[in-house]
């Protein structure tokens, strides 16, 4: 699958396309199949986005997992600092970025 | 295209640049061109009949044209000295420190933000192609 | 240290006022991403991994313990509790947001500090050595050499569009312990004929090619400093090339040119340029060089210390190192605790440090490029006590020099242009290593890891360095020996092929037994493989 992704300007966090918004939490994010340009575009037009571009993920049960280990770095946080991840109670979250 | 911006107090000077080998060439063109990658020095013999040299700024990243600009004043060009094309508002009070004193930007600039960007910096560490005093000079007199 | 006069003041109110219209505009859509992107950069504002990374500019890596409280403070409010000190003496936040970053830097302001040209195409912040104003082995001190330099170098309006970064470097001592050789301008200031003056170097650099720097000039004096600087990056500014963003450092210039060749179109601008007046007097230096006149010494204290606490003996031995002044020493505080973040230091650690400083060391730190701070001027008698509040704050690691004082950039865990994760395998060799008397066996060993090829942790000049990549995107590590930093300068040569994280360790654990069964009288790993040639290493780790 494809997904979207980007950073809020104001705040720099990484964020997900979700279909209709922009979530801090890749499991919210859509398929975006081969809109993910046009969407990314609009998108940053209107300045809900910064510097949006589209991934390749999985589909899981737990939600997209992208492909790519630093996209998976980059969705939950640093693994040498767990307690600064989205995660930071979930003991397994690391083994789902490895 | 944005407006012509100016900071000289005689005419616009209406004759267009010429390229640089098409200047060469020449015997009475007044205005030249240069790419951000020709050799300023190359106009240092002529500069006295000199009346306008535009400096090509192709992408702002391109730094080249800032050197190109202070050589020309360093070799004592008082001519209109242009930034032409990728030229953006953040970039103009350094060009002017270089030398420059007229801006052909593609796009236009916010005048406001020019104006107050122009009037940021009272004082500057270094010495460049405008009257400014270091700021070593000023503490040493 | 350098105090602001009203005009350094003056400049940096500006600039912050200068980003704050600038953070505004972007936020309001005023400019395209593309067109802040330069702008934030030479405030030190990267988008990273996670979040905005503001790089504060730690000049010549010397602070006071003022700032180095603000710095804590900075952590606390705007960030996550703690900052990371890098390979060119600076401090990174890892999690700022951009609308906070005008606010932050108005609050550096307050004590004299700023983000200014850490970033982008343009000459970045001066270092030099650790060391300065207390080593017994320097000529002089190198830093008001360097604070001239930055303030040329700041807003400089001919060399604000590099074709790319520009790092400079500024020593006075034969001992080099700041990398000079691998910068694009190393300086070392030396002595002729009675007069002090600069050996030039151009041309270093480490990165995808990495270079050692030659010497353009070996001596330029003071009233051709700057003048012959300006003219250095004037022709860098002019010929550096601009089609490829990987082969547009000047080491690729002076490589492509020639030394030779370089040096005579720099000696051609200096010509033109050193008749436009633009070097500074003597007056300038003088005044800058008072705030560096050395701090006011117990001249009786005493060199007596009681080395009966024997973990106390061990950092002795290890992070303190002979000051000029008898009576007094120079504390590394490692912050490269075995299993921790190197370069990391929380907001508590940091706020520690700070009154460190201002309790025993006349309110002075510095940051080494090997991501550890320094306390220059420490007497004896306070050591032990200093020793301990170290101890009681995890700051105490009796490592300086050794295999688990690893250089690592944060890598794939913080950095979006890496390849693999450096910190945890730098946890991984330290943990292997752990054993404080197994290391000091090994002696000088000097571990250095890249997350990808712009080396940030310099690993070309590690005695074994060490460089993620990414194969097929899984994580993979190439294993090089026999770099160096020093003035004993070389590049690391790769062993063969890479190894996976575990894979690695082995790796290194196996050089280093074969140095320990091989090693002739007083060698580092260094001067065995220097000796041996890398054959028998690769026999071992391969074989």
């Amino acid at each position: 699958m494809k997904i979207l992704t980007g950073n809020d300007l104001p705040t720099g966090d990484v964020t997900w396309w979700t279909g209709s918004g922009w979530s801090r939490h890749v499991e919210d994010a859509v398929d975006v199949g081969d809109q993910g340009e046009a969407i990314a575009h609009a998108e940053e037009g209107a300045r809900r986005v910064n510097g949006p571009y589209v991934i390749d993920a999985t589909a899981t049960p737990e939600g997209p997992r992208p492909a790519h280990i630093k996209d998976r770095i980059r969705a939950l946080g640093p693994t040498v600092r767990p307690d600064l991840t989205l995660k930071p109670a979930d003991p397994n979250a690391g083994s789902w970025v490895i | 295209m944005g407006d012509l911006l100016r900071y000289r107090d005689d005419e616009t000077h209406e004759e267009p640049a010429v390229t640089l080998d098409a200047f060469l060439g020449q015997s009475n063109a007044t205005a030249v061109r240069i790419e951000s990658g020709e050799d300023a020095r190359i106009l240092l013999p002529y500069l006295d009949r000199l009346a306008l040299v535009e400096v090509s700024f192709p992408k702002f990243r391109d730094g080249r044209g800032y050197s190109t600009g202070r050589i020309l004043r360093e070799a004592g060009y008082t001519g209109e000295l242009r930034a032409q094309g990728d030229v953006l508002v953040d970039q103009i009070p350094l060009m002017r420190r270089c030398g420059f004193d007229s801006f052909a930007p593609e796009a236009p600039v916010d005048e406001a933000v020019l104006e107050a960007s122009l009037a940021r910096y009272e004082f500057h560490y270094q010495a460049a192609a405008d009257p400014a005093v270091p700021v070593w000079k000023r503490r040493h007199g | 240290m350098y105090k602001y006069d009203e005009y350094d003041h003056s400049i940096v109110a500006a600039r912050v006022e200068e980003f704050r219209d600038q953070v505004n505009r972007r936020l309001a859509g005023q400019i395209t991403e593309d067109q802040f992107k330069p702008l934030r950069l030479m405030n030190g504002l990267y988008l990273q991994l996670h979040a905005y990374m503001l790089r504060v500019a730690v000049p010549y890596g010397t602070l006071d313990s003022r700032q180095m409280h603000m710095l804590a403070h900075i952590a606390r409010k705007y960030d996550r509790g703690y900052g990371h000190f890098t390979t060119r003496q600076n401090l990174q936040y890892n999690w700022i947001k951009l609308e906070d970053a005008p606010d932050i830097l108005a609050e550096l302001a307050t004590v004299e500090m700023h983000a200014i040209q850490t970033s982008g195409n343009c000459i970045r912040n001066i270092s030099s050595d650790q060391f300065a104003g207390a080593a017994a082995d320097e000529l002089t001190d190198p830093r008001p050499w360097a604070e001239l330099l930055r303030q040329w170098s700041t807003f400089h309006p001919e060399f604000s569009y590099l074709p790319r970064k520009f790092k400079i470097c500024v020593i006075a001592a034969e001992e080099d312990r700041a990398a000079m050789r691998l910068h694009d301008i190393g300086i070392q200031i030396v002595e002729k004929d009675g007069q002090l003056g600069a050996a030039i170097y151009v041309g270093g650099g480490m990165g995808r090619t990495p270079m050692i720097a030659p010497l353009i000039k070996d001596f330029v004096p003071f009233d051709d400093f700057v003048s012959y600087l300006e003219a250095c990056l004037r022709v860098y500014n002019r010929y550096g090339r601009r089609d490829n963003m990987y082969k547009a450092r000047i080491k690729i210039l002076i490589h492509e040119l020639g030394a030779d060749k370089y040096r005579a179109e720099v000696e051609e601008e200096f010509a033109a340029v050193k008749a436009l007046g633009i070097d500074p007097p003597r007056a300038e230096f003088d005044r800058i060089a008072a705030y560096f006149a050395p701090p006011a010494y117990d001249a009786g204290a005493s060199d007596a210390l009681d080395r009966s606490d024997p973990d106390f003996a061990v950092w002795l031995d290890q992070n303190v190192s002979a000051h000029k002044q008898p009576g007094y020493a120079i504390v590394t505080i490692s912050l490269k605790p075995v299993g921790g973040i190197p370069g990391d230091a929380s907001a508590d650690q940091i706020d520690l440090m700070a009154d460190l400083a201002e309790s025993f060391s006349f309110n002075e730190l510095r940051v080494t490029h090997a991501q550890n701070i320094v306390l220059p001027h420490v007497a004896v008698r306070d050591l032990y006590n200093v020793w301990q509040q170290l101890r009681d704050a995890g700051l105490a690691e009796a490592n300086l020099g050794l295999i688990s004082d690893i250089i690592a950039c944060p890598g794939l865990d913080y950095c979006s242009l890496a390849n693999a994760r450096s910190i945890p395998l730098a946890q991984k060799i330290a943990t292997r290593f752990s054993d404080i008397g197994r290391q000091r066996e090994l002696g000088e060993l000097k571990l250095k890891i890249s997350g990808c090829i712009n080396a940030c942790g310099h690993h070309h000049a590690g005695h074994i360095g060490i460089l993620g990549v990414d194969r097929k995107g899984v994580e993979n590590y190439q294993l090089s020996f026999g770099g160096s930093g020093a003035e004993d300068v070389s590049l690391g040569t790769i062993t063969g092929p890479g190894f996976s994280e575990d894979g690695i360790v082995d790796a290194i654990e196996k050089a280093t037994d074969l140095y320990l069964a091989q090693r002739e009288d007083g060698e580092r790993f260094l001067d065995t493989y220097r000796r041996l040639g890398m054959a028998p290493f690769k026999e071992a780790i391969y074989g």
